[in-house]
């Protein structure tokens, strides 16, 4: 019920009762979706980090809404989980039996890409503690769908009809690439 | 709600993702990892779209997607490949390239 609180109240950022709602859903879906990102990236069990990957993708989703991106939300929920996901499940099933696990990760290995993983997150939380210190977010209310689609079919018009060739481009080159000849 | 509160969980991921691709040897768990790097990207586009009250991030968030979505495909039939041509998708066995 907190999340759903805080949807409702989206179109006033500053009001007291709808931020603590905010923040509190903030926090629920922000450890949720760290636990899991986690269980995933550890797991042994390939399909469980794909349903893993599944929440965290839920949760990002739910970020947008609370951030005021409602098409944005709904758009990772439908491409995302909708397609990705699923892709990901076919991938796993057709190549299964070359991996059932992943548990030939030797800790050398592991070690050095935790030690990676945590000195990327040191730099990064040290940049943005100092550069943001206490910024409060100013959107006055949820961007609606028409403000996204003027944008793009104006300022925007170019990079969209790349990205459109760019699909173009990635389909026909993943038949061709995954067909048996 | 602050900045930071996002930027830090967008950061947090960031890490996580780089961590599983290092890590992995499987290569779909290898894109999947990938997929959570430019989902920590997305978080921060749109919540400096949110920061400066501007639409610009999130049409680059969506174009994102768009990306991924391309990447997946064309990463998910190499590891087809990959399966077809070796047998196997452990990524510490591709090294026929090697001198």
């Amino acid at each position: 019920m907190t999340v759903l609180a805080a949807l409702e109240g989206m179109d006033r950022l500053s009001g007291g009762d709808v931020l603590v709602a905010q923040n509190v859903a903030f926090a629920i879906m922000a450890i949720t979706m760290v636990a899991s990102a986690l269980r995933m990236v550890t797991t042994r069990n390939v399909v469980h980090a794909a349903l893993y990957l599944v929440i965290v993708l839920a949760g990002v989703a739910g970020i947008f809404i609370l951030l005021g991106a409602e098409f944005l939300g709904v758009t990772q929920i439908m491409v995302y989980i909708g397609a990705i996901v699923v892709l990901f499940l076919f991938g796993i099933m057709l190549t299964k039996g070359s991996f059932g696990d992943d548990d030939g990760v030797t800790g050398e290995r592991r070690l050095m890409a935790g030690l990676v993983g945590f000195l990327v997150f040191g730099v990064m939380t040290a940049a943005l503690v100092e550069s943001f210190a206490d910024a409060e977010l100013s959107r006055s209310g949820p961007s609606t769908t028409a403000d996204i689609a003027d944008s793009i079919f104006s300022a925007y018009i170019v990079p969209f009809e790349a990205v459109s060739v760019l699909l173009l481009a990635a389909l026909i080159g993943a038949i061709v690439v995954a067909r048996k000849d | 709600m602050l900045l930071n509160q996002f930027l830090l969980l967008s950061a947090v991921l960031f890490s996580i993702g780089v961590y599983g691709v290092l890590a992995r040897r499987n290569g779909v768990l290898l894109l999947m990892s990938i997929e959570l790097i430019l989902n920590a990207v997305n978080i921060n586009l749109v919540a400096f779209a949110a920061f400066t009250d501007t639409i610009g991030g999130e049409v680059f968030a969506l174009f994102v997607i768009a990306v991924a979505a391309a990447e997946v495909g064309v990463g998910l039939a190499m590891v087809l490949l990959l399966y077809r041509s070796s047998r196997t998708i452990d990524l510490t066995t591709v090294d026929r390239l090697r001198g």
